[in-house]
C-alpha cells in the first residue's frame, strides 16, 4: 500500500497529528477539560466553512476560530460557574452558524462532510507542511508552559500561592489545544477529534500512575490507533475515521477494566 | 519579632470586607489553632498571608515584610477539594509538581529532590505514598500526603488549612500530634484552622478566633467565653466545659457540629 503516494501522505499527517493530539490531550483529560476540547472543535467548523465563504482555506479558518475561541474561554473560564452548559450552548450556536455558512456557500458543501469526519487520504505536501507547522508549534508552547500546567492542574490553590497565574496558564493552555484540535480535525474530522485527543489520553492515565509514562503511552497509543486505523481502511473500504473511532474505543474500554494496575514506572 | 502582625488591616473579597480592621501578633514557634464559623475569614485570612490579597487597609506583614506570592518559608495545605476521581497521578509526581512547580519549562524532578520528597515522606509515614495513584488514595492518605508537601524545604511557617476535614477522629489525633511534634522540633509557627476546638486544646499555645468581622486572639480560656464568642458569632452563645473539653451552644445546639455538617458545599462556594 506504500507505492501509492496518498498513503504515504496520509501516513505522514495521521502521524504527526496523533503524537501532538495524544500529548495534549493527556493534559487535557488531566485538567478534566475534554469537554471544552470538543466544544473548540465544533467552534472551529464555523470558522472553516465560513472562511471557506470568504474564499480563505478552511484551516485557516478553523485555527483563528478555535485560536480565539480558547482564549476567550481561558480568560472567562474563572468567571463561569456552570461552564459546561455556558460552552455546550456556544457549541450547538457554533454549529449553528457553521450550517448558515453552508447554506450560503453551495458549492462548499462537498467538503463539508470532509470537515466533520476527516479525509486523511486527501491530504496533500502542503497540508503535510501546514500540519507539520502546526504540531511543532503546539508542542513548543506546551512544552514551554508545562511545568507551571501541571502544577496548575493538579493543586490550583497551591500553585497561585506559588505564584502562578491560574488565568494564564488556563488561557495558554486553551490556545493549545485549539491549535492541536485544527490539526486533529484535518485527520478526523471535527466531530471526531475525540477519538485522537481524548481516547488514547484517558485509556493511558488508566494504566499508568507516572506523568512520563502516561505522556508516552498516550502518544504510543493515538499514533498506533491512527496508523493501524489507516491500514484497516485501506484494507477494508471503510472510512478512516471510523476505523481510528474503533480502536480509539477498543483501546479505551480495555483500559477500563484493568481496575488497579500500579505499574512501577521509573519518571 | 512578630511572624504574622496585623495592624488595623482590613480584608476584601469582592467589596465585602470579609476580616474589619483587625490587629494581632503571633510570636514566632506559636501553635495557633484558627476557629470560627463557616464564612468568618479563616482561609481568606492564609490568603492574605499568602501575599495573594493584600489588605485593603491597615498593614499586614510577615517575617518583618509585606507578604509576597512563592515566599519558601511559608508551607501551605490547602482546604482539601475534591481531586477528580479519575486523576491517577502518583504520589510522588504529585509532591514534585509543587517543587519550582512555577518554573517555564518541562517538568523534571532532581535526585536531590527525589531525596527531598522520599525522606519528608517517611517522615510523615508516608513512604508507600509514594507510587500510588492519588484517586486510590483515601481521604486521610491524601492529607498525609499533603502534609509531607507543605513540610518540603523546610518552611518557618506552615498555614494548615483544615488539615482534618475528611479525617477520622483516629487519624484527626495522628495529625494534631503530629504537626505539634514537628513544629516543636523544627521551631514551625503554625496556623491550623479547624472547625472543632476540642481536640486541638491540648495541642495549641493559642486560639485566634474569627467571626462578624472580628479576631480575638488569646489563650483559650480567654477567649472561648460567652461574652467573647457571641460577639463573634453575632448571636447568644453559652460555653460550657465539661470533663476538659469545652462545648459551644447556641440555642442549646453544638455550634461546632452544626458547622461540621454543612462544611462541605459551604467552604467550597468562597474557597478562591
Amino acid at each position: 500500500m506504500f507505492q501509492y503516494e496518498f498513503m504515504t501522505n496520509a501516513f505522514a499527517a495521521a502521524g504527526m497529528v496523533a503524537v501532538v493530539s495524544g500529548i495534549v490531550g493527556y493534559f487535557l483529560v488531566m485538567r478534566g477539560q475534554t469537554f471544552a476540547g470538543h466544544a473548540l472543535s465544533h467552534i472551529g467548523f464555523a470558522g472553516a466553512t465560513g472562511a471557506g465563504l470568504i474564499g480563505l482555506a478552511p484551516l485557516w479558518g478553523l485555527v483563528g476560530f478555535t485560536l480565539a475561541a480558547g482564549i476567550v474561554m481561558g480568560l472567562l473560564s474563572e468567571r463561569i460557574s456552570n461552564r459546561d452548559v455556558a460552552i455546550g450552548v456556544v457549541l450547538a450556536l457554533s454549529l449553528g452558524f457553521g450550517l448558515l455558512f453552508l447554506h450560503y456557500y453551495t458549492s462548499f458543501a462537498t467538503q463539508a462532510t470532509a470537515l466533520l469526519f476527516g479525509n486523511v487520504l486527501a491530504v496533500d505536501h502542503a497540508m503535510i507542511a501546514t500540519l507539520a507547522a502546526l504540531g511543532v508549534v503546539t508542542l513548543v508552547a506546551l512544552a514551554a508552559i508545562m511545568r507551571p500546567l501541571i502544577f496548575a492542574s493538579l493543586q490550583p490553590e497551591l500553585a497561585e500561592a506559588k505564584g502562578v497565574s491560574l488565568r494564564f496558564i488556563s488561557t495558554a493552555f486553551l490556545a493549545i489545544v485549539a491549535l492541536a484540535v485544527s490539526a486533529c480535525a484535518q485527520i478526523v474530522g471535527v466531530l471526531m477529534v475525540f477519538t485522537l485527543m481524548v481516547g488514547p489520553a484517558a485509556a493511558a492515565q488508566r494504566v499508568t500512575t507516572g506523568l512520563w509514562a502516561g505522556l508516552m503511552l498516550s502518544a504510543a497509543l493515538a499514533l498506533a490507533e491512527a496508523w493501524l486505523g489507516i491500514v484497516i481502511a485501506y484494507h477494508t473500504d471503510w472510512p478512516v475515521s471510523f476505523c481510528i473511532a474503533v480502536l480509539s474505543a477498543i483501546a479505551y474500554f480495555a483500559a477500563l477494566t484493568v481496575p488497579h494496575a500500579r505499574p512501577a514506572h521509573a519518571h | 519579632m512578630s511572624v504574622i502582625e496585623l495592624d488595623r488591616a482590613t480584608l476584601q473579597i469582592g467589596g465585602r470586607a470579609v476580616l474589619k480592621d483587625i490587629s494581632f501578633a503571633i510570636a514566632p514557634g506559636e501553635f495557633i489553632g484558627v476557629l470560627g464559623p463557616n464564612g468568618a475569614g479563616k482561609t481568606t485570612l492564609m490568603r492574605s498571608i499568602l501575599g495573594l490579597l493584600p489588605p485593603s487597609a491597615g498593614h499586614l506583614t510577615v517575617f518583618g515584610h509585606t507578604p509576597r506570592c512563592g515566599d519558601a518559608s511559608i508551607g501551605y495545605l490547602p482546604q482539601l477539594r475534591t481531586v477528580l476521581p479519575d486523576l491517577r497521578v502518583r504520589g510522588l509526581d504529585y509532591i514534585a509538581s509543587s517543587m519550582h512547580g512555577e518554573r517555564w519549562g518541562l517538568p523534571s524532578l532532581t535526585a536531590a529532590n527525589r531525596a527531598k520528597i522520599e525522606a519528608t515522606l517517611d517522615a510523615v509515614g508516608a513512604r508507600d505514598l509514594a507510587n500510588r495513584a492519588l484517586s486510590d488514595m483515601s481521604g486521610g492518605e491524601r492529607q498525609r500526603l499533603l502534609l509531607a508537601q507543605a513540610l518540603i524545604g523546610d518552611p518557618k511557617l506552615l498555614l494548615l488549612d483544615e488539615p482534618l476535614i475528611s479525617l477520622d477522629a483516629r487519624h484527626q489525633e495522628v495529625v494534631i500530634d503530629f504537626i505539634k511534634t514537628v513544629c516543636r522540633e523544627r521551631k514551625i509557627t503554625v496556623l491550623f484552622s479547624a472547625h472543632e476546638l476540642n481536640q486541638l486544646l491540648g495541642a495549641i499555645d493559642r486560639v485566634l478566633y474569627l467571626g462578624n468581622g472580628q479576631a480575638v486572639l488569646g489563650r483559650v480560656d480567654d477567649v472561648v467565653t460567652a461574652p467573647v464568642l457571641s460577639q463573634l458569632y453575632g448571636t447568644e452563645i453559652e460555653v460550657l466545659r465539661a470533663g476538659g473539653h469545652i462545648f459551644v451552644l447556641s440555642r442549646g445546639r453544638d455550634v461546632e457540629r452544626a458547622d461540621h455538617n454543612h462544611d462541605h458545599g459551604h467552604d467550597h462556594g468562597h474557597a478562591h
